[in-house]
C-alpha cells in the first residue's frame, strides 16, 4: 500500500512540470486566444444565459450566495497576487489574520452552499434542466471541485492568506515573466497542488463557457447617458 | 430644438373586433423559433381583465416604467446606476414563466397511434419547452371576452379607485361589458427599456424611433424585461437574449405596413411618422401626473410650421420624411382632433402608440324600465353615466384622470349624432351641431373624423414615410432569408452559447 502510494507520489512529482509549467501556458494561451476569436466570430454566444425565467424561486437562493461568495474570494486571491507585501503587514497581527481566516473560510463556505444550490436547481427542475449543456456540467463539476478543494485547504493547511503571498505570488509572477520558476510551490501540499491545477483547468476551458459572462460586465452603465440612440451609418 | 423624426401608431379601439388575426401575423413571422414561444409580441386583451403576463399593469409588483418621488427628478422604478449592480445575479422584478405561461402544443399522433381500446383516444397536452405532458392552467388570453370572470376580471389593477357599485354594475351579468385592448410594444420617446440595460444593448433608432435589443449586445442581465411597463420585452429562454417586438423594421424600410398592422382585420390600426423636440423629453417627464398628456403632445411638433421644418432639416431629416409627417393620420387623431390619448401616461416612458377609447360601452345604463334612452336634453349625459366606469377608462388613459378621456368620448359621440342627423335623420340637424359645437368640433372636422375613422383606405391608414435608412441593403436581401431562425439583424445563426 505504501509502495503503491510513494510510486504515485513520485510519478505525479516527475510531471510536475506538466501540470505547473505547460498547463498554465496552454490554458492561459487558450484563454486569450479563443475568448477573442469568440467574442469577434460568436458575438451572439457571449450571454449570461440566465435561467431566470424558467425558474424564479431557488434562482435567488442560489445564485446570490454564489456570486457574492465567489467574488469576495476571488478578490481576495487577486489581492495577494498584486500586493503580496500589504497582505503579509495585515497579517502581522494575529487578530487581523484570523479575522481574514475567518470571512475567506466563510465566503467560500457561502459559495459552495451557492454552487451545490445550483447543481441541486439545475438537475431537479426540468425545464432548467433542459437549458444545461454537457459543458456547462463539466464547468459544474470542475467549480465543485474548485471549492470543495479550496475550502478544504483552508481547513487543512490554515494561514494561506500568509503563505499564499510568499509562496504563490512569486510562483505566478515567475509565470507572467516568462521564467517559470516551480521551486516555490514544490514544497506545497497535494492538496493545495490540486487546487492550482484545477484553477488553471478552468482557466483553460473558461472561453468554451458561460463564464465568459464575466468578461462583459457591464461597467458603461454607470458612466453612459441615460437613453441610447444609434443612427444608421453613425457610430 | 433637436426635431427627429418617428413612426407613431393608432389604434381605434371601438373598431376592434377582438380577432386576435394580429397575433397570429405576427407569431407566424417572428416568434415561432424555440425560445420564443410563449411571446406575443403583439397581444389583444379583454378590458377588465388581468392581460398578459398576467396582471402587467401591477407596477408595485413588477415596477415598470419611471417614478417621480415628491420633490425629484424622475428615476427608474425597478433599478438604478447602483441597484443594476445588486440586481444583476438575480432581478427581484422579473416576470417567470408562471406570470405568461408555459407555452404547449398537442399530442397529435396519439389520435393515430393509441392502440385499439375501450375509449376514444386523445390529444393530451405536452409541454412545447420540456415535452412532457403538463396540466394547461393558464395561456395568453385565458380571459378571453371575459371567460374565467370574476377571477380575472376583477383583478384588473384598473379598478383602484372605483366604488363597489361600480364594480358591481361593471360585473353584473344582464349589463357585462368589456372591450378589446391590442398591445405591441409602444416604442417609446423615453422608453424605460432602453435605459435600465446594463451592456446598453437597447437602443432607439435615430431615424424612425423603433426601439430594439442589440442581439449581439445583449448578455440576458433582464434588466429590460421587469423595467418596461408594459411588459414588451421577453426574454428567450433559449438563445438568453431578450426580444421585442422590432415594428416589422425590414416591412416598413421596404414601404409596406407592419404585419399586425396589416392584417388587421377591423382595419383600427393606422401609422404614421411625427415630429417631435428630443430636446424637451427630460423636461416633460418631470411634469405632475396631470399634465403628463398635455406635455407628451407638446413635444410633437406641426409639420407644417415653418420653423419646425427649417430646425428639420438642419438635422438631417430627409424632406420627403417632413412631407409625410404633414399627412400622418395619427397626427391628426393625436394632436388636431385629440382624439387618441396614450395608454398608462403615468409610467412616463412617453408610448408613440396611442388609443382611440372606446365608445361603444359608453351607453347609458339600462333605466329601472328597461329602455335605453340615449338622448335627452343633457346631450351628453350618457358619457358621464356609462355603463364602464369613466375611471376604468381614466385609469387606462389618462392617469386618473378623465379630463381628456371625457373630451375624447363627447367628440366621438357628438360626429356619431351629426352623422345620424345626415344620413338617417331621426336626429335633427340642429341638435347634432350643437352637440357639435360642445364638443369643440366644427362640421368640417366631423366630416373629416368619420372619413378617416369609417371610409379610409389603405394608403390613407399607413402613410409610411419613406425609410432612407438601409434602404439599399434591405432591398439586396431576400427577407425570408432568415425565418425560423433569428428572423432578424445578422444573418450569422444565432447559435446558442454554453
Ligand atoms: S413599450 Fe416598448 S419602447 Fe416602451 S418601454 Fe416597453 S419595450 Fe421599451
Ligand atoms: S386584427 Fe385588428 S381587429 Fe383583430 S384583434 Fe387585432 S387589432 Fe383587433
Amino acid at each position: 500500500m505504501t509502495e503503491i502510494y510513494a510510486n504515485v507520489t513520485a510519478w505525479l512529482s516527475n510531471l510536475q512540470p506538466v501540470f505547473f509549467v505547460a498547463l498554465p501556458y496552454v490554458a492561459l494561451f487558450t484563454f486569450f486566444l479563443v475568448t477573442v476569436l469568440r467574442y469577434r466570430t460568436q458575438t451572439f454566444t457571449y450571454s449570461s444565459l440566465s435561467s431566470q425565467l424558467l425558474e424564479n424561486k431557488n434562482h435567488f437562493w442560489t445564485m446570490v450566495p454564489f456570486h457574492y461568495g465567489i467574488l469576495f474570494v476571488l478578490l481576495g486571491h487577486i489581492v495577494a497576487f498584486l500586493i503580496p507585501r500589504g497582505i503579509l503587514a495585515w497579517n502581522a497581527h494575529p487578530i487581523r489574520l484570523y479575522v481574514l481566516e475567518i470571512t475567506a473560510l466563510a465566503a467560500g463556505l457561502l459559495t459552495i452552499v451557492g454552487m451545490i444550490g445550483i447543481i441541486v436547481r439545475r438537475m431537479s427542475n426540468s425545464k432548467v434542466r433542459l437549458v444545461t449543456s454537457r459543458i456547462d456540467t463539466l464547468l459544474y463539476f470542475l467549480l465543485l471541485t474548485q471549492l470543495v478543494s479550496g475550502v478544504a485547504v483552508a481547513i487543512f493547511h490554515p494561514w494561506g492568506s500568509s503563505w499564499f503571498a510568499t509562496s504563490m505570488t512569486p510562483y505566478l509572477w515567475s509565470l507572467v515573466k516568462f521564467q517559470p520558476d516551480t521551486s516555490w510551490i514544490i514544497g506545497l501540499p497535494w492538496l493545495v497542488k490540486w487546487h492550482i491545477i484545477n484553477a488553471f483547468l478552468l482557466i483553460l476551458i473558461f472561453p468554451f463557457t458561460r463564464l465568459v459572462h464575466i468578461l462583459v460586465v457591464p461597467n458603461p452603465y454607470l458612466w453612459r447617458k441615460t437613453q441610447v440612440v444609434r443612427w444608421y451609418g453613425r457610430e | 430644438m433637436n426635431v427627429r423624426s418617428q413612426v407613431a401608431m393608432m389604434f381605434h379601439l371601438d373598431k376592434c373586433i377582438g380577432c386576435h388575426t394580429c397575433s397570429i401575423a405576427c407569431k407566424n413571422i417572428w416568434t415561432d423559433r424555440k425560445g420564443t414561444d410563449y411571446m406575443w409580441w403583439n397581444n389583444v386583451e379583454t378590458k377588465p381583465g388581468t392581460g398578459f403576463p398576467t396582471k402587467w399593469e401591477d407596477q408595485e409588483k413588477f415596477k415598470g416604467g419611471w417614478e417621480k418621488p415628491d420633490g425629484q427628478l424622475v428615476q427608474l422604478k425597478s433599478t438604478s446606476k447602483l441597484k443594476v449592480i445588486g440586481n444583476i445575479f438575480h432581478h427581484p422584478h422579473m416576470p417567470s414563466m408562471d406570470d405568461y405561461y408555459e407555452p404547449w402544443t398537442y399530442d397529435y399522433q396519439n389520435l393515430f397511434n393509441a392502440p385499439e381500446g375501450a375509449d376514444q383516444p386523445t390529444a393530451r397536452p405536452i409541454s412545447m419547452i420540456t415535452g412532457e405532458h403538463i396540466a394547461v392552467e393558464a395561456g395568453p388570453n385565458w380571459d378571453d371576452d371575459l371567460g374565467g370572470s370574476p377571477v380575472y376580471a376583477q383583478n384588473d389593477p384598473n379598478l383602484d379607485g372605483l366604488t363597489e357599485e361600480q364594480k358591481l354594475q361593471l360585473f353584473s351579468v344582464e349589463q357585462l361589458v368589456f372591450f378589446y385592448f391590442p398591445r405591441i410594444c409602444n416604442h417609446c420617446l423615453n422608453p424605460s427599456c432602453v435605459a435600465s440595460c446594463p451592456s446598453g444593448a437597447l437602443y432607439k433608432r435615430g431615424e424612425d424611433g423603433i426601439v430594439l435589443v442589440d442581439q449581439k449586445r445583449c448578455r440576458a442581465w433582464r434588466s429590460c424585461v421587469a423595467a418596461c411597463p408594459y411588459k414588451k420585452v421577453y426574454f428567450n429562454w433559449f438563445t438568453g437574449k431578450s426580444e421585442k417586438c422590432i415594428l416589422c423594421f425590414p416591412r416598413l424600410e421596404t414601404g409596406q405596413a407592419p404585419a399586425c398592422f396589416h392584417s388587421c382585420v377591423g382595419r383600427i390600426r393606422y401609422l404614421g411618422n411625427m415630429l417631435y423636440d428630443a430636446d424637451r423629453i427630460e423636461e416633460v417627464a418631470n411634469l405632475p401626473d396631470e399634465e403628463l398628456i398635455e406635455g407628451q403632445r407638446s413635444l410633437i411638433l406641426d409639420p407644417n410650421d415653418p420653423h419646425v421644418i427649417d430646425a428639420a432639416m438642419k438635422n438631417g431629416i430627409p424632406e420627403a420624411v417632413i412631407e409625410s409627417a404633414q399627412e400622418s393620420p395619427v397626427y391628426k387623431y393625436v394632436i388636431d382632433w385629440k382624439l387618441a390619448l396614450p395608454p398608462h401616461i403615468e409610467y412616463r416612458t412617453f408610448p408613440m402608440l396611442f388609443y382611440v377609447p372606446p365608445m361603444a360601452p359608453v351607453i347609458a345604463r339600462r333605466r329601472e324600465s328597461g329602455a335605453l334612452d340615449a338622448v335627452n336634453d343633457e346631450l351628453f349625459h350618457d358619457i358621464e353615466d356609462s355603463r364602464v366606469p369613466l375611471q376604468f377608462l381614466a385609469n387606462l388613459f389618462g392617469a386618473g384622470q378623465q379630463g381628456h378621456l371625457v373630451y375624447a368620448l363627447r367628440k366621438q359621440k357628438a360626429v356619431r349624432w351629426y352623422r345620424r342627423a345626415l344620413t338617417v335623420g331621426d336626429v335633427s340637424l340642429e341638435m347634432a351641431e350643437q352637440m357639435l359645437a360642445e364638443a369643440d368640433c366644427t362640421p368640417e372636422e366631423a366630416d373629416a373624423i368619420y372619413k378617416l375613422t369609417s371610409l379610409c383606405t389603405f394608403e390613407e391608414r399607413f402613410v409610411i414615410p419613406p425609410m432612407q435608412r438601409e434602404q439599399a441593403l434591405a432591398s439586396l436581401s431576400d427577407p425570408h432569408e432568415a425565418k425560423a431562425s433569428a428572423g432578424f439583424g445578422f444573418l450569422s445563426g444565432p447559435k446558442r452559447g454554453s
